[in-house]
Parts: C-alpha cells; structure tokens; sequence
C-alpha cells in the first residue's frame, strides 16, 4: 500500500526532503543486520509505500509539494535531483510568487480557495499512480503562514476528496520563544481545525529536537538541517516497513491505518506524539550496543515521566498503583496517563524482546481493555545504522503542557487584541478565533480528565 | 558577479538589469547627476519626474501644487512599472520629512499608492531631521508628513541623520586609530559602497546613505537568496505590526565592520546580537533596552544557524522588557548568504516605544514655530491649505505619542494572564 505525501510550505518542504533521504538511504544500506530475502522484502515495501517507479531508473518519491513562493521547492527539487538516488517527480509541485506573509488567514482564506482546484489535481495524479492508496500524510508547521493556514485547508479538502483514505497530518510545533511572533494564534486556528478534518496530528517540538541535537547528538552549532534530519530519522523509524503483531509474515500493508486503528479509539483525542531511541552521533555508533530491557526500561520511563529524550529522565515518577487502574482523580499529577500506545521495535534479536511492562494496566485510562490499549510491532531488519532501535508513539498527555502554553499565549495576545486586524482583513473574525480556543480548550480538558 | 575590477566589468551585466523604480524631484541637479553616472543604464530615463523649481521647503508646495500637477504622470508610470512585474508585492518609498518636495509630494505619492494599489504593502523610509536642522520650517513639513505616514503607510523605518553621522564617525575612529590591532576589512564597513557600482571618491553625504542602502538589503534579502527560515516583506507587517497605527520600526545595523581574521568565534557572533540592542548601533536617537518592545525582528545572514540565534535570544531576553501580551515574541529570519564582505550580519527591527521620544521632540519643535505662527503663511497661502489641516497633523501625531505613553504607562507593571475560557467538563 501507498502512501503520498504532501509537503506544506518551507518547514514541510525542507523536512519532506529529509525524510525521503533518510528513508532511501536506510533502503541502500547494508546495516539491516538480517536475511537477504528479509532486507529485500523490506526494500520492496518501502519502495512501493513511498516511492514510484518510472520508466527511468531513479525512484520517484510519492509526493506533491505545495508552497506559495519558489525559493524552497527550487532548492528542494535540486537536492533531491543531485543525489542521484532518489528524485521528486517534475511535475508534482505547485508554488505562487508571494508567500503568505506568516498570515494563517492568508493561507486559508485566500490561497486555499484560490489554488484549490491545482493542488488538489495534483494530489489526484499521485494518488491515481498507487496500486493501492493507504492514504495521506501531510507535513506542515502551523507557525507559518502556508503550512498552517494552506495546509488546513488543504486537510479539509483532501478529506472531502477522498472520505474514505486515512489523512495523518505531521504537525511541528515552534521553539517556545519565538519564530513568528503571531505563531500561537497560527497555532491555534492550526490545530482547531485540523482536529475536524484530519484522522489524528504526529506532533515534533522544535524545542525537543534541539535538545536532542545539543545533548544526545553533540551537534555544536546546530543548524535547521540538523533538527530536521532528527525528525526524519525519527519518522522513519516508524513508517518504515514492519510487521505488525497479527500478519506473520510480510510487512504490514496498510501502515496508517495500522496506526490509527492501535492509536486512535476515540476522536476526541487525536494529538500523538512520539519518541524515538537511541540517539546518537553516527561515529559513535560502532562503539556502542543496547539490550532490548535496557531500551524498553527507558522508553517506559520517558513515557510515564513525560520526558523529552533519554537524558534527564526523571526515575521519581512511578506508576501508582502496579499492575491495576485507579481513577483519575487519584492519579499523582506529574504521571503521563495514556490513552493508548504503539512500540515499535527494529533490530538485532527483537523477537526476545519483552514489552509486558508496557501493558500494565495503571499506565492507561480505565476506559479501554489494557491489551488493546497497547500495540507492538517488531521487525528483525535494523533501522539506519542502529542496531537496535526503539520508538513510541504516545496517545498520552505528552502534549498536554505544550499545548496549554500554546493556546495561554495567544489567548492573552487576543485579550489585548493585538495582531486581529492582520487576520479580519483576510477574513477570519473574533468570532471564527473564539471557536478556535473553544475547541482546543475542550481537548486540553479532556486530555487533563484522562 | 565576477571580482573587483572596475566598474567596466559590471557594464555588460548592469546593461541588462532595470532598476524597478521611479525618481521623482522637482529640483533637476541631483537626478542629472545619477543619469551621468555608473547607475545610468540602471535607470530608465521615462521612469523620471523632474521639475526645475523645487518646493521652496514647503510641504504644501510638494503636496498640493505639485501633487495636483503630476498626478496623472505619476499614475501612469507607476502603472508601467507594475505592469513588468509578475507578481507586485511591495512598494519601497524612500524619502526626507524635512524638506518639500521629499515630505510633501512624498507623502502625496503615498497616497496615491494606497488608491491605486491597495493590495500592495507600503515600506517607506524615513529620514526625520535633526535639531540642528538648517531647515527652519523642518518641523511642520515633518509633522504634515506623519499625519499621512500615520494614516497610509505599512510600515515606516525612520532614520536620523545624527545616528548615521555618528556610526560614520565610530567607524572612521576605529579604522584610522588601529587599536584592535587587527586590521578591518575595508569592504566590511556599514558605510561602504563595495558591493556597489560606484567610484571610490565619495561625497559626504555618501557614507551615510550606504548606511541605509545596507538596511534596505538586509531587509529585502531573504526575499532574494535563500536561507533555512526565509523572512519575506510581507512577514515583517505581519509581525511586527500589533495595531494598524504603531508601525513605526526601529533599526540597527551589525556588525559595523568585519576584522580581518579568517575564523569568527561564536563569542564575536554573540557580540553582534548584544550590539544590535546597543543605543550606539541604532538609526535613530533611541534606546530600545530601556524603553517598551510590542515586537522584534531578527535577520540574520551569513554562516549563522538556529542554535546561535536561539543562544542569544535566551541571553538577551531578560535585560529586556516586553509588552505583557508579547513576552516571548520574537520574529526570526535566517538567509544563507550574507552582505558582500562580511561573513555574517544582523538587521534587527524593532517596534519599541523608544520612538517617542523622537515624536514628542518633532512635535515641541513644531509648537515653538506655530504658536508664534512664523512662516504659517506659506503654507496657508497655497490653495488646498487652511489651519485645520495643521491642528489636524498635530493632533495625530499627539495621538500617537499617547498611545506610547499608554504603553509605557504598563512597563514593569504586574503581569496579568486573562483568564481562560471555562469548558464544562
């Protein structure tokens, strides 16, 4: 099953990029560490998911890219073009001569309806090449003016488009202090608006990944490239070809709605967000091995004590009561509660692998079956040069505490009013903002509720 | 572009490049004097505008006499410019306030941008006299100006002469006194015309406008080369504009010069940002540091990635003061390819109450000569003119001098969070 993905704006071009590299990269390389026939299975899954092969030998990525000035889909199409191993297809882009000025309004409201019709074609004319089309899975950030504003309405369109295709939208969240100075009401008509028309949002901090380059990565000076390469990696670890816990043998066929069916029970809560380790600098790599209860040990710590990476954990937070589930209301404040998870394991020796630990009970809300409430997927074939690798996708309160700050700050922006006149110009009113809050203020009280 | 031979290398490149512009003067000397220079062909001689008289330092002559007379012309060229462009998305005004002809068919043009063109955003660029103005009637063509500037610009970058005379004077210390020991790239310079066409003898106006073509460039240049965070001109209204009125930007330029050593140590780049808040490095009389920020932009160019960006901002931040509803409101722009001689550079924008106290001077400045009504009467007797429109511009401009005072009245104050919407569980 395929998979086509639209690229939005330059957050969502520049990091598109890394992840067809990474993904190609991983394909080529000789890290899997398993059975010939096993690595060229997973080749062939992977190719067929993300890429599409023409009458030339270069593999085609499954994309279509979206931008309202030409700067970043130029440089993007020549660097994937200059690799010599993988290429956006000519035709599949569509970009304008203006931007749209950080301005969400602009983007919804008037590039949206405006370019409709194009884009849409072109998401057509991708879709059209799968055999069979798993769905979409847009990249976007929603403090900018097109990714979040063009890519809202783009989500909304291709739902109406294709009602019955999975539509996961990857969403980047800014650095706390500041890209865009208007980036939290971005946010916020961002994520409102998604939340009604997408399937659910993968959520990455800016401020995350940083961390991640600075600490885990020892990177110096540390460059976009550098955070983006993170997030593919990352990415990559999880919509690579697995297998799934009921298929026995060959990968998983529809990989998105293998995640939406493990991660998302209720559409209330759609917000997932996700973790990845180890991670390290690549020279490091050779010198260094992992045990499976080792990486499993801290991937629950990280996820019961909201940790942003495997440093700094925080072993204090415990899980209440081992081994059964109590009501909320008892739970100790600091203790992520989840919905629901997915583990996703690569590597050498992953089927002795034991992830019991993750289905106790007290780690989940008491109104879901603890064995559906969690999922594993494993797959024997290494991921990226790591030997083993470990990722969670979280259905938790991970993002909780972001995403209050988020909508705090652009509410106390809106009290004053400043900023309002930018948007009613393109249309979008105070009514069409306190709908907004609304709606993120009941997910943030659902998700407090869990 | 291919080295730093004369200009005649440039010729065959510059041929065929059209500056998408127009002159306007109703004075004939200074726009005969570019046509004959190296810039000739960038100009296209029907993109021009001349009269012989001038306007006599008189806004009212530019305003209304002129405007009245060229109107039609102006129109029309203007819209044979923007029938060349693919896609129009901002006009550059460049002008004086304390002349006639700059400030008052200036601001006339202004105005007809915003007729004519509505959708597209206007930048202008302002140089406000300094006290020791020679121009006596400076404050009330300037203060005729604001109330147009107040009412139809975007965006508005004001300059002083005084801070451009005093960074020209920084510069030529540092340079002749050799105290750093290191020697400074000559091409480095904030003042300097490398990157240009021109001839190396230089008049003394011409270091302080290199200042200013530099602020220019640094502003338009995400939009031109790329960078890993493009910041276009359209962003910058976006951001760095709260409420329609307060669209007065303070600037600085850094670093001044460049060293000549080959390897800039993190510690020299942290050195541009702080200097970039500094009261020597900005292109009015202003002190941002101690006065109000709504808003603050940050370009960056050059061999600069995030993670410096972010370093400084979180070392900056607390020794600054930000308007309760914006505390961690920053607009950041990074562009990969920095000035020509400098390996990395920092525009920083400001919207900061310290541009009142360049307003409250304007207007004192202008009470002195209408309360004795001196040199009212060449204004009053051009058709078109009566007193309002003089209590008119002085009561927008005490306006908006109030609303900073508002503003700074919350400085230091509590910070109060509205409370937020209650959702019944």
């Amino acid at each position: 099953m395929s998979i086509v993905t639209v690229q939005l704006g330059q957050c969502g071009n520049q990091i598109g990029h890394e992840v067809f590299s990474a993904l190609c990269s991983d394909i080529r390389g000789t890290h899997g560490l398993c059975s010939k026939k096993e690595n060229e299975s997973y080749q062939d899954s992977c190719q067929e998911r993300f890429f599409s092969q023409e009458q030339s030998a270069v593999p085609a990525a499954r994309a279509v890219l979206v931008d309202m000035e030409p700067k970043v889909i130029s440089q993007t199409l020549s660097m994937a073009a200059s690799s010599g191993l993988w290429r956006y297809n000519s035709h599949s882009h569509f970009c304008q001569k203006q931007g749209s000025g950080n301005n969400w309004a602009n983007g919804y409201c008037v590039h949206g309806p405006r370019h409709k019709e194009a884009i849409l074609d072109l998401v057509q004319r991708e879709a059209e090449k799968c055999d069979r089309l798993g769905g979409f899975f847009t990249i976007m950030s929603m403090a900018g003016g097109t990714g979040s504003g063009l890519g809202a309405f783009v989500t909304q369109c291709l739902r109406d488009a294709f009602p019955s295709s999975f539509l996961l939208n990857h969403v980047i969240w800014p650095y706390g202090t500041g890209e865009v100075i208007v980036q939290n009401y971005n946010s916020v008509l961002t994520l409102s608006h998604l939340y009604h028309s997408s399937d659910a949002l993968l959520v990455h901090e800016n401020d995350v990944i940083h961390k991640i380059c600075a600490q885990l990565m020892n990177i110096k000076q540390i460059s976009f490239r550098d955070v983006n390469q993170v997030i593919a990696h990352q990415l990559g670890s999880v919509f690579q070809p697995t297998h799934t816990a009921g298929g026995g043998s060959g990968y998983s066929r529809n990989p998105l709605g293998d995640v939406m069916e493990a991660l998302v029970p209720h559409p209330e809560f759609r917000m997932l967000g996700l973790r990845n380790i180890p991670q390290m600098p690549e020279p490091s790599l050779p010198y260094s091995s992992f045990s499976w209860p080792g990486l499993i040990k801290h991937l629950r710590q990280m996820l019961i004590a909201k940790a942003q990476m495997e440093e700094g954990i925080d072993w204090q937070v415990r899980a209440p009561h081992p081994g059964s589930s109590i009501p909320s209301t008892n739970k100790p404040l600091h203790f992520n509660t989840s919905i629901a998870n997915l583990v996703i394991l690569r590597g050498k020796d992953v089927h002795g692998a034991d992830l019991g630990s993750f289905q106790d009970p007290s780690l989940y809300t008491s109104w879901l079956n603890p064995q559906d409430a969690f999922n594993a997927w494993k797959t024997p074939r290494a991921f990226n040069k790591y030997e083993k690798s470990a990722s969670l996708v979280s259905n938790s309160q991970f993002l909780l505490k972001p995403l209050d700050s988020i909508v705090g700050k652009a509410w106390n922006m809106f009290a004053s009013k400043a900023y309002l006149h930018q948007y009613t110009k393109f249309g979008i009113q105070e009514e069409d903002f306190l709908d907004c809050f609304t709606t993120l203020e009941q997910v943030i009280s659902s998700y407090t509720n869990l | 572009r291919s080295g730093d031979n004369g200009p005649g290398i440039y010729k065959g490149k510059i041929c065929s490049l059209k500056a998408r512009a127009l002159l306007i003067d109703m004075e004939e000397g200074v726009v005969n004097e570019i046509l004959q220079g190296p810039l000739r062909d960038v100009f296209d001689s029907k993109q021009l505008i001349t009269d012989v008289s001038g306007s006599g330092n008189n806004w009212a002559v530019g305003h209304k006499i002129y405007g009245c007379q060229y109107r039609e012309k102006i129109v029309e060229k203007l819209r044979k410019t923007a029938e060349h462009c693919d896609c129009l998305q901002c006009f550059f005004i460049i002008h004086s306030m304390g002349g006639g002809t700059g400030s008052g068919l200036g601001t006339f043009v202004l105005n007809l941008l915003e007729e004519e063109f509505p959708e597209v955003y206007r930048f202008v660029t302002s140089v406000y006299p300094s006290g020791e103005d020679d121009v006596i009637t400076s404050p009330y063509n300037s203060v005729l100006a604001m109330k147009e500037l107040n009412e139809h610009a975007d965006c508005v970058l004001p300059i002083e002469n005084e801070s451009l005379f005093e960074i020209v004077n920084k510069i030529h210390q540092m340079v002749s006194s050799g105290k750093l020991g290191s020697t400074v790239r000559p091409n480095s310079l904030v003042t300097s015309s490398a990157g240009s066409a021109k001839t190396l003898q230089e008049k003394p106006f011409d270091a302080m406008n290199n200042i200013v073509a530099n602020l220019l460039l640094n502003l338009t240049s995400s939009a031109r080369f790329e960078g890993s965070l493009n910041m276009d001109l359209n962003e910058i209204s976006m951001n760095l504009v709260p409420f329609p009125r307060l669209h007065y930007l303070v600037s600085s330029l850094t670093p001044l010069y460049t060293l000549a050593d080959v390897n800039v140590p993190s510690r020299r780049l942290d050195q541009m940002f702080s200097d970039a808040f500094s009261r020597d490095h900005q292109l009015i009389q202003a002190d941002p540091k101690h006065s109000l920020y709504l808003a603050c932009a940050l370009l960056v160019r050059g061999n600069v990635q995030v993670s410096d960006l972010r370093r400084n901002i979180e070392r900056l931040k607390p020794s600054l003061h930000f308007v309760s509803w914006n505390q961690e409101g920053w607009k950041t722009g990074l562009c990969s390819v920095p000035p020509v001689g400098h390996s990395h550079s920092l525009l920083a924008l400001a919207n900061n109450t310290c541009v009142k106290p360049t307003f409250i001077e304007l207007k004192d400045r202008f009470m002195k000569l209408y309360k004795k009504k001196a040199h009212l009467h060449h204004y009053l007797q051009i058709d078109g003119m009566e007193q309002s429109c003089f209590s008119e511009a002085i009561s927008s401009l005490s306006d908006l001098i109030e609303e900073y005072n508002e503003l700074d009245a919350t400085k230091g104050g509590p910070r109060i969070d509205s409370s937020r919407l209650k959702i019944a569980v």
